[in-house]
């Protein structure tokens, strides 16, 4: 079984370096697919044995925590991908370039999200997350138009530069645990209380860690390259880097809240986690009720959502940890999901304005109710697994104490709510200006090269999986229940 | 081979002098020229400290990571930005938004702010010096570099958010993460050598995208300056 630790990573890394010299289209076509896949067999197989994994000396290691994200993160890739799958033109054609460099790069991404998961060494973490920086700075500048060069540039010197913080501060917990007697990167050894770790160069190390990983978990102050960079690259990749990569640097978060919970007690993280999730918060409410642009509503939907996990990391404790993860998985699959539909509502309407999409349920019925599935989901309507999870972390939170805390993360949320309602309801609901419908897909909006405006169309299946897989998780006790629990108290909170 | 201590001591201190002396030319010059040549000079410097700390600790990894050092920061890095200076092409100055004086300024107060934070980390550390013997930590050579490692950090931030020119952004984020090789080596002799060979690969294939966009950048919006990047926005 241990063997599954190596296959997502190898499965990725052959298939990125196949795709990229490949002649084959089908091999281009289907390759971040398979890898997604692999990665998700992988991680219900692991979530399956129940026991801790380790390969390679400990440097490859997969607790329950790790089986889950790795679950996550196969499920949210899988979803993204085969959403992603355009109709297929020629098929006798061979892939461009263009082609085989987004498939490879999407290969790599996965296996390095993947690796950031399975192994126990933050040193390797680190590597890991930055390297996802690396092959995801070409997908958000996949279009090679002015506004996806700015972002993709503003990705990478912001997302780098956070990241780096964050190398500081592993850094300095190195030295910590080598002035204490042991050099090491082990995130076991380092949570085992053995060490006499310094608390102070450990609270130092801490921030600096915490504050350069909410880079790229997208939490508010650290978040600005987040909409620019969602709302150029192709939409897969935008459902990935939403759904599933802020999910991974947000795990980094809570590694690194379990070495500080050892060695310092809750309070330095609590607060710091507790100030971010509110600002995240408040700066979805407040951009999201303003935001023109469906995109980067989505975008701003996702500071709100990792805020929320944020909150519910500080509230600590096995319950609200249990309805992060759980947060996790519904976000991910939901965001990843409208994402894609967000991308093909752009490829036939040919514009990313809010108000100059209309009447979607009565043009567009096959856009339009995986849309607004969709937003139900993220706006925490029950059946969805986010009700679940938003009500738990909220009551967990009150029962910690935070009740003040609580009653602003609430007046919060519904702001955000007001803000998406009346957004979505105006796409979907609203009877467009006479004539709008004669307009052919894809002449408005003005500037945009024809290779842009691809067709609309795609697979339902994904779309219908991912959300029916989010509205019925919440209910089942076994086995999904059970995994919440093992993996939270992983983070040793049991 | 053994060094001595005074030899260390000297070895550390004229290495991290040369790290902190161009970091703050980095701020005085303005051409880009001349700081692809800096940071081939602070690369030179921080495989020279890596290299003191190998023999003090007479570990042959640590050698290894030296080469490795010299090799990536000393000579790929500088060729890179040389090789994205070329395809800018445009003029070769930046325009600070801060007048060189003012700079100087600035980094001599940041200097002075490093001083002061690294005080916990050098209290906790005692640097790798007093390590070899073995206590009395407060005048160990590395323990007063720590600073020096944190001041190139924070002069990194400034560049990259005085400097107007795209390849300036890069340079100031190359200089960040020298800083954190230097703190590295300073407090713990470098990190694990798996991770330092991927944090080295990492930061290369970061300067190679930076080098290729901004070159996109410079095809599209004319010279690379980060000021015109204003399409997207709330």
């Amino acid at each position: 079984m241990a063997a599954m630790l190596v296959v997502p990573l190898a499965v990725a890394l052959a298939l990125g370096v196949a795709s990229a010299v490949a002649r084959s289209r089908a091999l281009v076509r289907l390759a971040g697919l398979v890898t997604a896949v692999v990665a998700l067999g992988s991680g219900l197989a692991l979530l399956a044995t129940g026991q801790v994994q380790e390969l390679a000396g400990g440097l490859l290691r997969a607790d329950a925590l790790s089986a889950f994200m790795l679950t996550v993160i196969g499920a949210v890739g899988l979803t993204a991908t085969w959403g992603g799958l355009a109709p297929e033109g020629d098929r006798s054609a061979t892939p461009t370039p263009d082609e085989r460099r987004y498939a490879a790069l999407v290969c790599v991404f996965l296996g390095a999200m993947s690796l950031a998961v399975l192994t126990d060494n933050l040193g390797v973490l680190w590597v890991a997350l930055e390297a996802t920086t690396i092959a995801t700075a070409f997908l958000v500048g996949h279009r090679r138009t002015r506004l996806a060069l700015e972002a993709a540039w503003k990705y990478v010197v912001l997302g780098s530069v956070g990241v780096a913080i964050a190398l500081l501060g592993t850094v300095l917990l190195y030295a910590a645990g080598r002035t204490a007697g042991e050099a090491t990167l082990s995130w076991v050894t380092l949570t085992s209380g053995d060490l006499p770790l310094d608390p102070g160069l450990v609270r130092v190390a801490v921030g600096l860690m915490i504050l350069g990983f909410a880079t790229k978990a997208d939490l508010a102050p650290m978040h600005s390259w987040l909409p620019d960079a969602l709302s150029e690259a192709p939409a897969p990749v935008s459902g990935l880097m939403s759904g599933v990569l802020a999910a991974v640097s947000f795990y980094a978060i809570l590694r690194v809240q379990a070495i500080a919970d050892v060695v310092l007690g809750p309070g330095l993280v609590r607060g710091l986690l507790l100030a971010a999730g509110i600002l995240s918060l408040a700066v979805a409410g407040a951009l999201i009720l303003r935001q023109r642009d469906y995109r980067r509503m989505l975008a701003y939907s996702s500071v709100e959502h990792m805020g929320i996990m944020a909150i519910g990391a500080a509230v600590g404790g096995p319950l609200a940890l249990a309805a992060v993860l759980l947060h996790v998985l519904g976000h991910g699959l939901a965001k990843a999901s409208l994402f894609v539909v967000a991308g093909r509502i752009h490829a036939t309407e040919g514009t990313a304005l809010v108000a100059d999409v209309r009447a979607l349920l009565a043009r567009h019925p096959r856009l339009a109710v995986p849309f607004v599935a969709g937003m139900a989901t993220l706006l925490g309507f029950p059946p969805f697994a986010l009700f679940f999870s938003e009500v738990t972390i909220v009551v967990a939170g009150w029962r910690a104490g935070l009740g003040w805390a609580m009653a602003v993360v609430v007046g919060l949320l519904l702001v955000v709510f007001a803000g998406l309602v009346r957004a979505s309801s105006s796409m979907v609901l609203a009877s467009g200006p006479a004539g709008a419908d004669d307009v052919a897909p894809g002449t408005r909006g003005g500037g945009r090269s024809a290779r842009e405006v691809g067709p609309g169309r795609g697979p339902l299946v994904p779309l219908v999986l991912a959300l029916g897989a989010t509205a019925v998780v919440g209910f089942l006790a076994v086995p999904v229940g059970e995994v919440l629990e093992r993996a939270a108290a992983a983070l040793g909170v049991s | 081979m053994h060094l001595s201590e005074a030899a260390f001591s000297q070895l550390v201190a004229l290495s991290t002098g040369t790290l902190l002396v161009t970091s703050v030319l980095f701020v005085w010059r303005r051409s880009l020229r001349a700081a692809v040549r800096l940071l081939a000079v602070q690369g030179g410097a921080l495989a020279l400290l890596v290299a003191a700390i190998a023999l003090a600790e007479r570990e042959g990894e640590l050698l290894v990571t030296a080469l490795i050092v010299l090799a990536v920061k000393a000579v790929a890095i500088p060729l890179v930005l040389a090789r994205g200076l070329r395809a800018d092409g445009a003029a070769l100055r930046d325009e600070p938004r801060m007048n060189p004086t003012t700079g100087l300024l600035a980094v001599a107060g940041l200097t002075t702010v490093a001083y002061l934070v690294s005080r916990p980390i050098i209290d906790a550390t005692r640097g790798v010096a007093a390590l070899l013997a073995g206590g009395d930590a407060e005048a160990g050579p590395a323990a007063f570099a720590v600073p020096v490692g944190l001041t190139m950090v924070l002069v990194g931030f400034l560049l990259l958010v005085t400097r107007r020119r795209a390849l300036s952004q890069m340079v100031g984020f190359l200089l960040l993460d020298n800083g954190i090789a230097t703190v590295a080596f300073l407090t713990a002799a470098g990190v694990p050598f798996i991770v330092e060979l991927g944090v080295s690969l990492d930061v290369l294939l970061v300067a190679l995208i930076l080098a290729v966009l901004s070159g996109r950048l410079a095809e599209l919006f004319g010279a690379a300056d980060i000021g015109r990047l204003t399409g997207l926005r709330d």
